[in-house]
């Protein structure tokens, strides 16, 4: 594929005896909404931070718009600059306004002045609809508030392509569709996503591509329409039997 | 003399205060002197160990961990005592204002160090991950993003450790240094009357009770947490 962003090719993971990734393969094109999803414990997380190297693959290839990025010279900063990442659990500054968390790394990693960074930062808060939150600390936002801002901070920085760990797994129910409201948003502006997730009815609707994980292996990828309606692979079809009976 | 005036010509002598007031003020003044370079400094120092600590060099981490256990472990007197008595002897030698200074520099740095390192493990690895993964270093992250929350964690038993720190000043006596204690010790002697003594307790309160209000305050206001 001569427009993917991410070619990840052959991945190795292990933690000490345990083996979670056994040479996954993982391409992602441009304005693509690649969602990704599989029992507990199946290497979805340890996946996705091997993109952005937070967990560093044993063997493999990834390469980030031709770019390969587990090389030992490259500079992982400034790739990480173009990868964002939205956490399971927000992990906002905690001492910082939303806009000083949206402007931190305007300011001190692309080097924008002041007055820059906050247009900018102002700009996507707005996108996630807390152009009135902007001066709150992260303590006095709903969570649903708070994994907006958390996304607001990731694009911020215009980045190539957003990683999604389980964005709304520690939402109460009534507040994730206003994250999953930003993230439909995000997509149709032609933001390149993967999304970790158990939304089901979000993949249908959004996703361009599933990719179902178990065991630290890809068993199979498709359409959302094929995997939910067609799953080729036994485990598949339980895994979606059992999510659906949710 | 009955008891009463013999106990009030010894401890509140009028005439000796008044003779000798100048003095204390002015071992005051070293006193706080003493104890401000011994707070910035230790302070420094201490976060200075647990930042080099963070950077995970093994055998670096041995050598702090070793040097603030030793530190927290001699009493202050005696590390005071070594570096003015015992360092000459290798051809060091220092004076007392600076044994005492140095001395109790190097216990706050430690048990201040061990504070700040608490703080610093005390911030969640997601925080580090955040920070990292727009792209921020490792410094920038530990500057911006973890000692902010670190520090405001440790304020509360750094204040109480600067404060009791900055009584180990009246150690300095022992080493010719004339704060409030090593003044009030000789004015007792050329007066030959103990009120000087009575005079400088009054001092410490006038410089410690503020300071133990402040740490209490410090205490309350920074109780929060989420
Ligand atoms: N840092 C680590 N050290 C040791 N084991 C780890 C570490 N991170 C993950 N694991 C293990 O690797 C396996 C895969 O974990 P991972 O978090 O990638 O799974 P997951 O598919 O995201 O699961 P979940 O749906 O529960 O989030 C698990 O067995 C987990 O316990
Ligand atoms: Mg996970």
């Amino acid at each position: 594929m001569a427009d993917s962003i991410i070619s990840a090719r052959a991945i190795w993971k292990s933690f000490g005896e345990l083996s979670v990734l056994k040479g996954i393969d993982l391409e992602v094109a441009e304005k693509e909404l690649v969602f990704v999803i599989g029992p507990s414990g199946s290497g979805k997380s340890t996946l996705l931070r091997c993109l952005n190297r937070l967990e560093e693959p044993d063997s493999g290839s990834i390469r980030m718009d031709g770019t390969e990025i587990l090389e030992k010279k490259v500079d992982i900063n400034a790739v990480r600059r173009r990868i964002g990442m939205v956490f399971q659990s927000f992990n906002l500054y905690p001492h910082m306004s939303a806009l000083g968390n949206v402007t931190l790394a305007l300011r001190h990693v692309l080097g924008l002045p002041r007055d820059a960074a906050e247009a900018r930062a102002l700009a996507a808060l707005e996108r996630v609809g807390l152009a009135d939150r902007v001066s709150h600390m992260p303590g006095q936002l709903s969570g649903g508030q708070q994994q907006r801002v958390a996304i607001a901070r990731a694009i911020a920085m215009e980045p190539r392509v957003v990683l999604f760990d389980e964005p709304t797994s520690a939402l109460d129910p009534e507040l994730v569709g206003s994250v999953l409201q930003v993230m439909r948003d995000l997509r149709e502006s032609g933001m390149t996503m993967v999304v970790v997730s158990h939304e089901m009815a979000f993949a249908r609707a959004a996703a361009d591509r599933v990719v179902f994980m178990a065991d630290g292996e890809k068993l199979e990828e498709g359409p959302p329409a094929s995997i939910f309606g067609n799953p080729r692979h036994e485990r598949t079809q339980a895994f979606i039997r059992q999510i659906e009976r949710h | 003399m009955d008891g009463l005036d013999g106990f009030i010509f010894s401890f509140f002598n009028l005439r000796v205060m008044v003779e000798y007031l100048p003095d204390i003020a002015a071992g005051f003044l070293l006193t706080v002197v003493l104890a401000v370079l011994v707070v910035i400094s230790g302070l420094a120092a201490g976060l200075s160990l647990a930042v080099l600590r963070s950077f995970g060099v093994r055998p670096l981490n041995w050598l702090i961990i070793f040097t603030v256990d030793l530190f927290r472990a001699l009493p202050s007197l005696v590390i005071i005592m070594l570096l003015f008595f015992g360092l000459p002897t290798a051809g060091i030698s220092m004076s007392g204002f600076t044994a005492t200074w140095l001395s109790l520099t190097l216990v706050l740095m430690s048990f201040s160090e061990e504070i700040f390192w608490a703080g610093i493990t005390a911030v969640q690895k997601g925080q580090w991950e955040a920070a990292r993964s727009t792209g921020l270093g490792y410094l920038g992250t530990l500057r911006l993003v973890v000692l902010p929350q670190a520090i405001r964690m440790t304020i509360p038993p750094l204040t109480n450790r600067a404060i009791s720190i900055t009584k180990g000043t009246a150690l300095g006596s022992v080493v010719g240094v004339s704060e409030i204690l090593g003044s009030a010790q000789s004015a007792m002697a050329f007066s030959s009357n103990p009120s000087p003594l009575t005079l400088g307790a009054i001092a410490y309160l006038i410089l410690f009770v503020p300071m133990i209000g402040l740490g209490r305050w410090i205490e309350a206001r920074f109780a929060w947490r989420r």
